[in-house]
């Protein structure tokens, strides 16, 4: 460790029940700060709201985009191949028999859309990031367990160490702490 | 006895005095801190052997070429198809409970889903070695990819064993991310958990950083959700195209529309029952009665019962076409079957498949263990006979006298079949041992909406 102190990452509040957090986020919301977060160990369904909109809608986009792609290549790697490249009379049967070539054309689509889903997925995450600040957060390991934890950015340009620390308290926050990079 | 499991009221699918601690603690103790217990090494010891024993098999087999099993013409479909459906069968349970009842929004789900899609992983891999072990020339399996060779030759996409085997890889592919992407919040449970430093950087690795960060959990919901809603018509689609592998067959008693629902039918069946066949015995030695309670067993017990009967009416559909259409020739391969030299495994399906299970009527049945034990297994073993009976009475009896044979088996046969079983299971202690057997974070979630934290 060098001596020079590690700049502030932010300040992070431990809640026992999570309603507390998601109700703290509403109101950091309101008074317009962007840069904060909760850590659950279950999905909040109520902070969907509380938070920017666009990687939801656009992960199931990609993953609609993918299921499109996959159709599209399975289905025409076999005309491709059924058609152009080797051309087999089986019993007659027109070259581009396209209803057979369905089967495959759906399990090619599904496997794309899951692999291209949990890639995306990662990306939007930005996973795997064994290193984050937020793990410096004393008893973060609980946020995988039983308690929520908020933490309020330093980069948010409302973020007021005392100012936060007081919104913390007003919503029951069981331990507040700050958090260095 | 399970003592503690009968005060909890059948309905409830936890029991009422457990929180977001008790289930975090409880199954990742299960692998962080209990030692291992002494049933683990008997098993794991056993499983292994078997394991050894398909090691050997399948050497020999490579080694001397599929002659040393009992296919010859006209049975040239052997032990190793039945094999295949069967474990692929018994696969498709476990994605079914994890995709469907997810989709549906099926509370017990979360008891049992993590169970029965390891248990889907492992069947899912033994299933895939069947067909190349099948293979005359296993090494040029393949083949089967359409790549641009020298030879300028490539697949034929028309033929239902193409399509199997797109299926089968794409299904596998597809179980193992799905598997994993729900244990990522459960390594970081296992990872904030571990005390020593093997095992923080273990399961540090496969959580791959998560930290429960609200968005990381909304892009998880979408993709899981979107994930299940592809992942349940796959399996209806991969077992479907198994029983077109036999419907595209001229052979009498295999062509015939009836037999993708029949085949998908009977694989839920399967995979129903060796869910149950393993949970009982775990939720028993890991001490997890408050986490999958009776009301887990009752709602398996019950899909078992409903599934059995759909599968006597394809069973009795199966014994009325032949004689509604009036073919001699498929009306004789289905008395071949009922009568003839394998007719053993015809009475045998029946019995166990759906004779026995209708005492799942009964409620006391469906709450005694040892009884739900002996009637799973007894379907699990009646499936592998029914695959058979289906896959060998077929092809030894066609159309002419003259091309009529029988079948028998070789202990290179039943290498193969009882090492893949010792795949399976030690897949399975594997993961019993190395991840928690019950999804956490979805127990939690459970909890939540109980109003439990």
């Amino acid at each position: 460790m060098s001596g020079e102190p590690a700049p502030l990452y932010g300040l992070v509040g431990e809640f026992v029940e999570s309603d507390a957090a998601v109700a703290l986020a509403r109101q950091l919301r309101m008074e317009g700060f962007r840069c904060f977060d909760v850590y659950s160990p279950v999905p909040l369904e109520e902070m969907e709201e509380l938070l920017p909109s666009r990687p939801r809608s656009a992960l199931a986009l990609i993953m609609f985009g993918a299921a499109l792609a996959g159709l599209i290549v399975g289905f025409f790697m076999q005309y491709a191949i059924a058609v152009i490249g080797y051309p087999l009379n089986i019993g007659g049967r027109p070259l581009n028999s396209w209803p057979a070539f369905i089967p495959s054309a759906w399990e090619i689509c599904a496997l794309f859309t899951v692999y291209i889903g949990f890639a995306a997925f990662l990306v939007y995450c930005r996973l795997p990031q064994l290193y984050h600040p937020i793990f410096n957060a004393p008893r973060f390991e609980r946020a995988s367990q039983d308690r929520t934890f908020l933490c309020v950015e330093a980069q948010d340009p409302r973020f007021d160490a005392e100012r936060v620390s007081a919104i913390f308290r007003k919503h029951r926050a069981a331990r507040i702490a700050e958090v260095t990079e | 006895m399970a003592a503690t499991a009968e005060t909890v009221p059948t309905e409830l699918v936890i029991g009422p005095e457990q929180n977001y601690s008790t289930v975090s603690e409880h199954l990742s103790d299960l692998v962080l801190v209990q030692p291992t217990p002494l049933w683990w090494y008997g098993g794991m010891a056993i499983s292994s052997l078997l394991c050894l024993w398909l090691v050997v098999a399948a050497g020999y087999l490579f080694y001397f070429g599929v002659g040393v099993w009992g296919v010859n013409i006209p049975v040239a479909w052997g032990w190793a198809l039945a094999n295949y459906v069967w474990w692929i069968g018994i696969a498709s349970g476990g994605t079914f409970i994890s995709s469907l009842f997810y989709i549906v929004g099926a509370d017990w789900r979360n008891g049992v889903n993590r169970f029965a899609e390891s248990l889907t992983l492992f069947a899912a891999a033994a299933a895939g070695l069947m067909p190349i072990f099948h293979l005359g020339r296993q090494g040029l399996f393949y083949w089967l990819f359409p790549y641009p060779s020298v030879m300028g030759i490539w697949p034929q996409f028309r033929s239902p064993l193409l399509w199997d085997f797109f299926a089968l890889l794409c299904y596998i592919l597809t179980s193992i991310v799905f598997w994993y992407i729900g244990l990522i919040p459960d390594c970081a449970t296992l990872r904030d958990r571990a005390t020593t430093r093997r095992a923080q950087i273990f399961y540090g690795i496969l959580a791959l950083g998560w930290r429960g960060s609200s968005r990381h959990w909304r892009n998880f919901k979408v993709v899981y959700l979107v994930m299940a809603g592809f992942m349940a018509p796959m399996v209806v689609s991969v077992h479907s195209i198994v029983g077109l592998d036999f419907a595209a067959g001229i052979a009498a008693g295999w062509h015939s529309t009836q037999w993708p629902p029949y085949f998908f039918i009977g694989a839920l069946y399967s995979g129903w029952a060796a869910t149950l066949l393993l949970m009982i015995p775990i939720r028993r030695l890991y001490r997890l009665e408050r986490i999958v309670t009776e009301r887990h067993i009752e709602v398996i017990s019950k899909l078992m019962l409903a599934t059995g009967l759909m599968l006597a009416y394809c069973y009795a559909i199966e014994a009325f076409q032949p004689f509604y259409r009036g073919d001699a020739a498929e009306r004789n391969a289905y008395l071949y079957g009922v009568f003839g030299a394998q007719a053993g495994s015809f009475w045998v399906r029946n019995t166990f498949n759906i004779f026995m299970p209708q005492l799942l009527w009964i409620p006391a049945v469906r709450r005694n263990k040892p009884i739900l034990v002996l009637l799973s297994l007894g379907i699990v073993f009646g499936m592998w006979f029914e695959r058979f009976n289906f896959v060998v009475t077929a092809l030894a009896h066609d159309y002419i006298p003259s091309e009529w044979g029988n079948f028998s088996a070789t202990i290179w046969d039943e290498g193969i079949l009882y090492g893949s079983i010792g795949l399976v299971f030690a897949g399975f202690f594997l993961f019993i041992r190395l991840l928690p057997v019950v999804s956490i974070f979805e127990l939690r979630e459970v909890l939540r909406r109980r109003g439990q934290e």
